[in-house]
């Protein structure tokens, strides 16, 4: 029975053994997929390279049939799986500057370590820019914790805010997934870049 | 795809292989992926060293040194530290390794570099207000179905979208 470690007491030493561990797959899976390079990550956005919506989907949807596949045959209390707070005016303000951030530079946080660790130079000025960015936010913390905490709706999840069942919901979101996978692979041709695709 | 010699991974086989790891880290630990924690850690230790009091007063950084947490001996920490190897591991095995500035040719290394430490600062901010960044507010978040994680996505790539014509000229 699942999750280990909250369930089961494991000492931290293990734990963090385990942090180290997983860290290595998602940096070698981000790796693999070409998020070490900005303008493949930016490719998204001007269509030519769409593999961060083929790559970001496929992980969230295997995640998440896991973890409904998994509940269903009582392998894992999702009763203390994390599902995240839902503060809305923060998450979507927070979002919008994170966006914003995405596309001036071109990465973002977990991309640009993994960039940073085989070599590339923007990657590594981006990560000491987003230390920058964290340390004026708590230095300026008194004048954003009302936004910070304010509408704050709980663990909500989606399938319980549109009255519909999870394996429905998993169902949609794959339908939708397909759909994107489609038309992306159509705005890869439409929008191809030969010279950009060479380089990266 | 002329590059043979450093062909990525096809890109739904590697978004299996991340969602193979995401699932394990839910399986294992309860919680997802994670990235800006451990960069907010960095801080609030840099923090900390400067100055301890002033750290304790403050509400932003005294909820992660109280009770005499270590900032920088913590799980999302070692996460990032481990993908730094996975990421160098990687590249060592695709022969990807060497020191580039990735950029347009139409921009100078000078204008890059800044809009990298822009950009970046952006992101770092974001991810504080939005309790986390494309990993573990949007990425896990949509795992386990939250809605502030389908919110976040939405912000964060929507935003992207709407303001790429403006930055083009950095990236094509």
């Amino acid at each position: 029975m699942g999750p280990i470690i909250p369930l089961f007491e494991i000492s931290e030493e293990i734990n963090l053994l385990i942090a180290f561990l997983i860290g290595i797959g998602f940096g070698f899976a981000l790796e693999q997929a070409g998020f070490s390079s900005s303008r493949k990550l930016a490719g998204m956005f001007y269509g030519y390279d769409i593999t961060v919506l083929k790559v970001f989907f496929t992980a969230a949807i295997v995640a998440m049939l896991g973890l409904l596949f998994m509940n269903y045959m009582g392998m894992i209390d999702m009763s203390i799986v994390y599902v995240n707070e839902y503060y809305m005016a923060s998450a979507i303000i927070g979002g919008v500057i994170m966006g914003a951030g995405f596309i001036i530079g071109g990465f973002c946080p977990g991309t640009s370590v993994c960039a940073a660790a085989i070599g590339k130079i923007d990657a590594m000025y981006f990560i000491g820019g987003s230390l920058i960015g964290i340390l004026i936010f708590g230095q300026t913390y008194p004048l954003w914790e009302k936004l910070y905490n304010a509408q704050y709706l709980g663990s909500l999840k989606l399938s319980d805010s549109l009255g519909i069942k999870d394996g429905i919901l998993g169902l949609l979101v794959i339908v939708a997934a397909i759909l994107m996978f489609w038309l992306g692979e159509l705005a890869e041709k439409r929008f191809k870049r030969e010279d950009i695709s060479k380089e990266i | 795809m002329e590059n043979k010699g450093n062909k990525y991974m096809n890109p739904y086989l590697a978004g299996l292989l991340l969602g193979v790891v995401l699932l394990a880290s839910f399986y294992l630990t309860g919680r997802g992926l994670g990235a800006s924690g451990a960069m907010k850690s960095v801080v609030v230790s840099g923090v900390d060293k400067v100055s301890h009091d002033y750290a304790e007063n403050s509400h932003f950084y005294s909820k992660y040194i109280s009770n005499d947490q270590k900032p920088l001996r913590s799980w999302l920490v070692l996460e990032v530290f481990g993908v730094l190897i996975g990421g160098f591991i990687s590249g060592a095995l695709s022969g990807r390794l060497n020191l580039k500035l990735e950029k347009s040719p139409k921009i100078t290394n000078r204008k890059r570099i800044w809009m990298a430490i822009i950009g970046g600062a952006l992101f770092g901010f974001g991810s504080q207000l939005g309790r986390g960044c494309t990993s573990g507010a949007a990425l896990s978040g949509m795992a386990v179905m939250s809605l502030a994680g389908y919110v976040t996505m939405m912000a964060i790539f929507g935003t992207a979208f709407a303001l790429a014509y403006f930055f083009r000229k950095n990236w094509i």
